[in-house]
């Protein structure tokens, strides 16, 4: 009797141990596919209007004062912001020659999302400003450059919207493309749609 | 009481203009250097706080007085 109970206990602990391994296994494939979050922000400008590219050079910028790494990745209409401010017309056929008509490059041309009154808004936002010593977009892009906060454009966008390297800003990162920027989010602890 | 290395004054700046006026001169800093910051945004309550914490320098004193903040900072 005592002989088959002793079989029971071994096949029982046996079982366990299969058990247990198995769960370790699994744990152990779970935790490869963990992702370790770096102290970094990560912002993708979409927006090109003051209102937009204002905010996103502020975080930016106070981001990397505060020794946090900090990059932002300019794709559609953000990338207007960050074309050079004697640049005018882009774009080598007419849809995106007509497509920067209507955005005027650099973030000093950059327009309001709302109370645009034909360029009045946003030189009333910029006497505010001066007024409030809030540092402009430009002069905020040209800090984050200063602190080393990567300024990266989109090259697909760029293709799309007939921007070429030399009518951006100088100083920017090689452009990326969609899967480089999530590859940018996916290991920064703050990101962000701007 | 450590003497002061550098005060910089952000008077009359707004927001982030006080922390990177702070962080640029930090930047060619000793570990250990106390820098003094004058403000008079008051958003700098807040912020030089939460500022200190992600940088991971030590914010030794903060006070106000005539509506001007006056912060000690400590590099880490």
């Amino acid at each position: 009797m005592s002989g088959v109970a002793t079989t029971e206990t071994d096949l029982t602990s046996e079982l366990q141990l299969a058990d247990l391994l198995r769960r370790v296994e699994v744990l152990e494939e779970a935790d490869g596919k963990r992702i370790e979050k770096k102290n970094k922000l990560t912002i993708i400008a979409w927006g090109g209007d003051l209102d937009r590219i204002w905010p996103t050079t502020i975080l930016a910028t106070t981001a990397a004062a505060s020794g946090m790494e900090s990059s932002v990745f300019f794709t559609f209409w953000g990338l207007f912001a960050i074309v050079k401010p004697d640049v005018r017309i882009t774009g080598s056929n007419w849809m995106q020659k007509m497509m920067s008509m209507m955005n005027p490059g650099s973030a000093q041309k950059a327009k309001l999302s709302r109370y645009q009154f034909a360029g009045a808004g946003p030189a009333m936002f910029k006497k505010l400003a001066n007024d409030h010593q809030v540092a402009k977009p430009e002069e905020l892009i040209q800090t984050a450059q200063d602190l080393g906060v990567r300024l990266i454009p989109c090259q697909m966008t760029m293709d799309l919207l007939g921007l070429k390297r030399e009518d951006l800003l100088d100083g920017l990162e090689e452009p990326i493309g969609a899967a480089t920027a999530i590859a940018e989010m996916r290991d920064a602890a703050v990101s962000l749609f701007i | 009481m450590d003497t002061i290395t550098a005060t910089v004054d952000a008077k009359g700046q707004s927001c982030p203009g006080p922390l990177v006026s702070l962080a640029k001169a930090l930047k060619g800093a000793k570990t250990g250097d106390l820098f003094e910051l004058l403000a008079t945004d008051p958003g700098s309550k807040s912020d030089v706080p939460s500022w200190a914490e992600l940088s991971g320098n030590e914010l030794l004193e903060s006070a106000e007085s005539d509506g001007v903040y006056r912060y000690v900072v400590r590099k880490r």
